[in-house]
């Protein structure tokens, strides 16, 4: 077995016009760098992007949409980001909102074999349109259906060469989710270890689900809101 | 605009929701603030959606991590005993009723309990986050906001006119002029801000307001 590959320009290589990618991260926290540039220097098209964020205008997945590679997004807050405005607005591009609980769990059904699930988020909103209800326990539900992707771009912070993964702080978000909920989970890492250099009990992302495994590089890490106390001062 | 004074009333009367030992979600912008004012000696849990139990104060300058931000992507440190966890299980905290209390924003609440506070029609729409799952999931849900729009419109209606985010959630609103609770009788007023009369709020309010003037306090700002 060997899951390592060269880096994002080879991952990318697989990956054919119209494909649906999840992709991890919240805000720019735990986004694959890489794989999106590499992606976008591939300049593959009519993409479905999958990711609770659509990331900055310049960085992220700001930098697929600048080059108009994004036909659909299907996210959870899209507030950060203008050029998403303008597409979106002139409806060159899709967008499904969802309920960040909900996505959380179509992705984590998706990854766990189950077709759809019941929910209360939404009820009575626009969200509840279209959807199957139905009242358990005097309490009503929507009917919510699993997200799967074609693949799934991961980014964690250690990563063993069969796809064990380690992720660090609020980088974890949806990463364990979408790793589970593709077809084809690629996985770019800040440090590619060999096995037995992860402890078993602190690994979040069993090896099973990830089918390439990479060392990242260049990683910008950017912060979308430096929030500061003074010094010695308290505050949250 | 609303003067920072009305504002600060709100977030100080907000954090006398708190409980000690409770699990706390509190929302972006104006409810973040609420976690400057946990009360001396008193122990609450905040957490994060984006997957942190355990949200301590803002960093400061150079110890900054950009692995660690809070559900508005702003930079955050973590307390001791704190957790991380993924996305999926932070829901289902909030779905599964283990988070004791969420106060989030709002554009309008109804007498039903009903909350609108993402979406305006005609504008872009910018996407609902963890809002919907909050309001459906946390065992109390307390609205904080301006008692009226900018233009001096009441945001506490009859019906909520925007499209709403959960159907009969809230159970309390904060404003800067009153404390209100939503009961199965309709909206009782319950306290209000110094200098403010029962009147004074019924008139800048839509919806039907329960008043008892005989038990009626006046919160401290």
């Amino acid at each position: 077995m060997n899951k390592v590959i060269s880096g994002a320009a080879e991952a990318v290589e697989r990956i054919p016009e119209g494909s649906v990618i999840l992709m991890g991260g919240f805000g720019l926290c735990g986004i694959p760098e890489n794989l999106i540039a590499a992606l976008r220097a591939k300049g593959t098209r009519n993409l479905t992007v999958v990711s609770n964020n659509a990331g900055v205008d310049d960085f992220g997945i700001g930098i697929l949409l600048q080059s108009r590679q994004v036909r659909k997004m299907i996210s959870t807050y899209v507030g950060e980001n203008d050029i998403f405005e303008r597409q979106c607005l002139s409806g060159e591009l899709e967008v499904e909102l969802v309920p960040q609980g909900t996505f959380a769990e179509r992705l984590r059904a998706a990854g766990a074999g189950i077709p759809a699930f019941y929910t209360p988020t939404g009820v009575g909103t626009p969200v509840a349109e279209g959807k199957e209800v139905r009242e358990f326990d005097g309490r009503r539900y929507l009917l919510e259906r699993g997200l799967r992707g074609d693949f799934a771009f991961v980014k964690a912070w250690k990563g063993d060469r069969l796809g064990n993964l380690i992720y660090r702080k609020t980088a974890r978000n949806f990463n364990p989710l979408m790793a589970a909920a593709a077809t084809v989970t690629i996985t770019e890492v800040e440090e590619l270890v060999e096995p037995g250099a992860l402890d078993p009990d602190a690994v979040a992302t069993p090896g099973i689900y990830v089918d390439a495994i990479f060392q990242g590089r260049d990683y910008e890490k950017r912060i979308e809101q430096r929030t500061y106390r003074p010094k010695g001062g308290a505050g949250a | 605009m609303k003067s920072e004074s009305s504002r600060e009333r709100i977030v100080r009367r907000a954090a006398r929701e708190l409980r000690d030992g409770f699990y706390v979600n509190l929302g972006i912008g104006m409810p973040t603030l609420v976690a400057n004012h946990i009360p001396p000696g008193m122990t609450v849990i905040l957490q994060s959606e984006n997957g942190l139990l355990g949200i301590g104060p803002f960093p400061e300058e150079g110890n900054e991590d950009p692995d660690l931000i809070n559900a508005g992507k702003q930079t955050i440190t973590e307390i001791p005993g704190s957790v991380y966890f993924h996305s999926a299980d932070s829901f289902a905290m909030i779905r599964g009723g283990h988070v004791d209390l969420t106060v989030l924003g709002g554009m309008e609440v109804d007498q039903e309990g009903n909350l609108a506070n993402w979406m305006v029609p005609g504008k872009m729409v910018k996407g609902m986050g963890g809002a919907m799952d909050l309001v459906a999931g946390a065992r109390r849900v307390v609205v904080m906001m301006t008692h009226t729009t900018k233009e001096g419109e009441p945001k506490i209606l009859r019906k909520c006119r925007l499209p709403l985010t959960g159907l009969k959630v809230v159970h309390r609103i904060i404003t800067d002029l009153a404390v209100i609770d939503v009961t199965a009788k309709g909206l009782v007023l319950k306290e209000v801000a110094p200098g403010i009369t029962g009147s004074q709020v019924r008139s800048a309010t839509e919806a039907d307001l329960l008043i008892d003037e005989a038990s009626l306090v006046t919160f401290s700002a």
